[in-house]
């Protein structure tokens, strides 16, 4: 039998050794739900799986040049990332329970935790949740917890991707979720302002939004704060390259989802949700942390910290459900930052940055394509309004090899004729002026 | 050893993103822009190499030596799980395509592992239908909550209470709590499990549910689980499934056919998907019919033609818990672990972990305290007997014994209605000389214990590090170089 090392003689022999039957170790299992027949496949070899398998991946096109974005980027992922990943040290292991056998997981968490701090200026980290959205809730129950209010303010900026999780989340819960609608692209200061008060937990914002539009929340930070709301910022960690950190801004949790960071698209998953926030809210953070301690011998050591927080110590009053979260993930983030470097990071956004402003400007030049925002910051996403359709559009433009990027009426009303356009450090300008081409004629 | 910030260099470089072949533009307001770059370390390709590898070797794995977590599963995770979920086909699909019009039939190949992983799943669980959404086990029964919650508010149900055995794992509770119930908590009376009258006592209309492993955290299955969930049924309520202990019955037994309403199942345990140093998982989520509306969206459905698309008009659904389809990563490995071994060797699965935790727990039973003297399941739980109690051997210095041989240790001080719990989950997957060996170290750190306690206080002494001091590192919180 595939994976399983003893052999016939070895499972009688252990069998005659504790004096059972292999019957006899079933039969507390009423004998009515015993070995009922499944339909399910014999099984099949490994040539046979990988052929099976060959064969569906092959049902999926990759072959789309890619300027869909919307939270989820294709960005170059170093071949270092991947063998360092595949150490089967790292990824055959499991919770650091048992530091003396973990402190290579441990030391990496440790400074996956530091990177994330440096990268959107906070000044402490937890080691992983799931992914941007469960960790956009967990900040919002977190802040819930801090100010013990229950109004929240969520702009509809945010990533409508996270925000129909949130809204999920909420059903159960009496958590007055207030949504404004963005001015202009940018966070609805006039309504925001205006909603703050003191029942307010906290204020959702995004940065740069799911337009792409760059803002500084510095302003909002300051409301918040002056009524005792905190605010609670999701930021693309690629742009913190460039962009004023959540931290310069004031925020006092910052979320996001850390695809970007050297994870392969994956139709969706494994993710990586990050979390940073002050130093005075540690005690109140849901999720694994790894602090830094010493040995007996005094030696710098690793281990996990702050557990009274967790759920197998605080069981229904802990600050989170979490167990597992996304070890392998956030050690996949913290050695592409590490091979990216100080230097790196800060190129490649520039560079996502520049080529989507070069392809603004070459698809803004076809006739009855317009910007659909006035003229603002925007990263390396932006939005377009069509003459026409926009979900047609795209449907036409997957036929000439191109996922051209994502209709907006799926989540937004009086957007139909717009499209968000994302464009990474691995799109040419080749293929931006093909694509241009591309969309010009089928308009 | 140093930190990775602390090899940096200036203006050492292994990625070098550049140069652009577009023009370089300026085109981002100053205000909106960083004041210093993030401090990110400057080093080659080499240095960051070797960073890493001499941080694997002070980790432990399976690929190591015998990992017998309890409650975690740790078994072999097949190398060609890892190959496939590498193909491009699949590591770089954007999940936003099928949601693009045309786009689904650019995706059938995937949507087809979801679907058919589905399938699967319902025939191993006896459930009829599954949500590959959640991220995790605590993912999985958070969402189980909140179908629970739906139900009854679709119902016009007014409950507030869900039963938890006092021997459940930490995250029963806190899901529950987290969707909105209080807990009543049940004991673990002498039999090793939660008693039928028990659950009668604490039945009343405000009952939602109950959450249940089973086998539960003892590794003991309860003989009249099906008489607990027809009780459970006689208010109207539900019965959760909290699948981390399906290897013991995979393949042999449905929880389905026990009358769990709601599972859920946790991939990187039972179906060998690696535990990544603390995640990623998945942890689908199955239920039976009358809550198939809850589920959330979307569901992969197969159409008539044959092919396969999202369905997302789920008007009753609780929507949405993950931002796509699942750890669809996660998914495949299972889907392909199933397909390798098919129903025969799903069985023998579950047959060889319980075969191997029997084994052990009749070898050790002369030397520990066993906890609940009959047979178990996959995983049997010890206590240190009082001898050793007595010269101030406590299950953390067992622990730390066993790693200066060579052996990861069980799960200690869980499940907490046992004092001083040692719980030892082998798996299948390991041999009868590994565990042999395992057997022998444990009689020799009895006798040590015996002998030379305080030799047993001082471990581990082969590590990298000793016993790091846990109690200085959350009264002075350390936790990022900044
Ligand atoms: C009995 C039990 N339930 C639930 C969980 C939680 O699962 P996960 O870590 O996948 O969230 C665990 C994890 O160890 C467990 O042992």
């Amino acid at each position: 039998m595939p994976f399983i090392s003893n052999t016939t003689e070895q499972q009688k022999e252990m069998l005659a050794e504790i004096g059972l039957g292999m019957d006899d170790l079933f039969s507390d299992i009423p004998s009515e739900f015993l070995d009922k027949p499944m339909n399910l496949p014999d099984g099949i070899n490994e040539q046979n799986v990988r052929n099976k398998l060959a064969e569906l991946a092959d049902k999926n096109s990759i072959n789309l040049t890619c300027f869909l974005g919307g939270g989820f980027y294709d960005h170059f992922i170093p071949a270092a990332v991947y063998s360092v990943v595949s150490r089967s040290e790292f990824y055959t292991a499991y919770t650091p329970y048992q530091p003396e056998l973990s402190q290579g997981t441990l030391q990496a968490i440790y400074e996956y935790q530091s990177a994330i701090c440096r990268l959107t200026g906070m000044e402490v980290a937890n080691a992983s949740l799931y992914d941007g959205g469960t960790a956009m809730y967990e900040a919002m129950m977190m802040a819930l917890r801090i100010t013990g209010r229950n109004k929240v303010i969520i702009d509809d900026s945010v990533n409508p991707i996270n925000r129909v999780m949130i809204d999920s989340y909420t059903q159960n819960l009496q958590i007055d979720l207030e949504e404004t609608h963005c001015a202009d692209g940018l966070a609805n200061r006039k309504r925001i302002f205006r909603k703050i008060d003191d029942k307010t937990a906290a204020v959702i914002l995004q940065n740069p939004n799911f337009f792409g539009c760059i803002d500084d929340f510095s302003d909002i930070a300051e409301a918040a704060h002056k009524k005792g709301a905190l605010l609670i910022v999701s930021c693309y960690p690629i742009s913190m390259g460039i962009l004023k950190t959540p931290g310069e801004m004031g925020a006092d949790i910052v979320t996001g989802e850390g695809q970007s960071l050297g994870m392969p698209m994956s139709f969706g998953g494994p993710y990586l949700g990050f979390m940073a926030s002050r130093m005075k809210y540690v005690r109140k953070m849901p999720g694994r942390i790894v602090g830094q301690t010493t040995d007996r011998m005094d030696r710098q050591s690793y281990v996990l910290t702050l557990q009274a927080r967790e759920q197998h110590i605080r069981r229904d009053k802990a600050t989170s459900n979490i167990c597992s979260n996304e070890a392998l993930c956030a050690l996949t983030a913290l050695v592409y930052l590490s091979l990216l470097g100080k230097q790196g990071l800060r190129e490649t956004a520039q560079i996502c940055a520049d080529k989507a402003s070069y392809a603004y400007k070459r698809l803004t030049a076809i006739p009855g394509v317009e910007p659909h925002f006035k003229a603002r910051w925007f990263f390396n996403e932006f939005v377009l309004d069509l003459p026409c359709e926009a979900a047609d559009v795209i449907a036409k433009l997957i036929e000439k090899g191109f996922a051209a990027g994502f209709p907006l009426s799926r989540y937004y009303e009086k957007m139909e004729n717009s499209i968000l356009i994302c464009v990474t450090e691995k799109r040419t300008k080749q293929q931006i002026g093909m694509l241009a081409e591309a969309l010009e004629s089928v308009l | 050893m140093k930190l990775i910030f602390e090899k940096s260099a200036p203006d050492r470089r292994a990625v070098q993103p550049g140069p652009s072949d577009v023009p370089a533009s300026i085109n981002i307001k100053k205000a909106l822009l960083r004041e210093k770059p993030a401090e990110l370390p400057e080093l080659s390709e080499l240095d960051v190499i070797r960073h890493f590898t001499e941080l694997s070797r002070r980790n432990f794995g399976v690929d190591t030596n015998f990992y017998p977590l309890g409650s975690c599963t740790m078994k072999y995770n097949p190398k060609v799980t890892e190959r496939i979920a590498a193909y491009p086909g699949f590591a770089h699909l954007h999940p936003l395509l099928p949601q693009l019009r045309m786009g689904g039939m650019l995706t059938q190949g995937a949507l087809r592992v979801l679907y058919e992983t589905d399938l699967f799943l319902r025939e191993i669980m006896g459930m009829a239908g599954f949500t590959m959404q959640p991220l995790a086990g605590a993912h999985g029964e958070l969402t189980g909550m909140m179908i629970m919650a739906a139900y009854h508010r679709d119902k016009g149900n007014k409950k507030t209470t869900v039963l938890i055995p006092d021997s459940a794992h930490g995250t029963n509770p806190a899901s529950a709590a987290i969707a909105g119930y209080k807990v009543r908590t049940i004991g673990t009376t002498e039999n090793g499990f939660m008693e039928l009258k028990d659950v009668e006592k604490a039945l009343d209309d405000d009952v939602a549910g109950v959450m249940l492993t089973c086998p539960n955290t003892l590794g003991l299955f309860n003989p009249h689980i099906r008489d607990i969930c027809d009780l459970i049924h006689s208010v109207d309520g539900l019965a959760y499934y909290d699948g981390a202990n399906l290897n013991a019955i995979v393949g042999k037994a449905r929880p389905g056919d026990f009358g769990f309403d709601i599972v859920h199942i946790n991939l990187h345990k039972t179906f060998a998907t690696p535990h990544g140093g603390g995640g990623p998982g998945a942890g689908p989520v199955g239920v039976i019919e009358k809550l198939l509306d809850f589920l959330p969206v979307s569901i992969v459905v197969k159409r008539d033609d044959g092919t396969y698309a999202l369905e997302y008009d789920r008007p009753k659904s609780i929507g949405y818990v993950a931002p796509f389809y699942g750890n669809f990563g996660i998914i495949l490995r299972a889907y392909v672990y199933m397909l390798m071994l098919g129903k025969n060797g799903l069985k023998r699965v579950a047959e060889n972990a319980v075969l191997n935790a029997n084994y052990v727990k009749e070898k050790l039973k002369k030397h520990y305290k066993l906890a609940f003297d009959r047979t178990c399941k996959h995983e049997c739980v010890f206590s240190v007997p009082e001898s050793m109690l007595g010269k101030s051997v406590h299950a953390i210095d067992i622990a730390k014994a066993l790693i200066d041989r060579g052996f990861h240790p069980p799960t200690v001080y869980f499940p907490t209605n046992v004092k001083e719990a040692m719980m030892i989950e082998p798996t299948e997957t390991e041999s009868k000389e590994t565990l042999d060996a395992f057997v022998e170290a444990m009689i020799e750190i009895a006798e040590q214990a015996k002998a030379e306690p305080d030799m047993l206080k001082n471990a581990p002494v082969t590590t990298p590090v000793s016993r790091p001091n846990e109690t200085a590192a959350a009264k002075h919180p350390n936790i990022a170089s900044l």
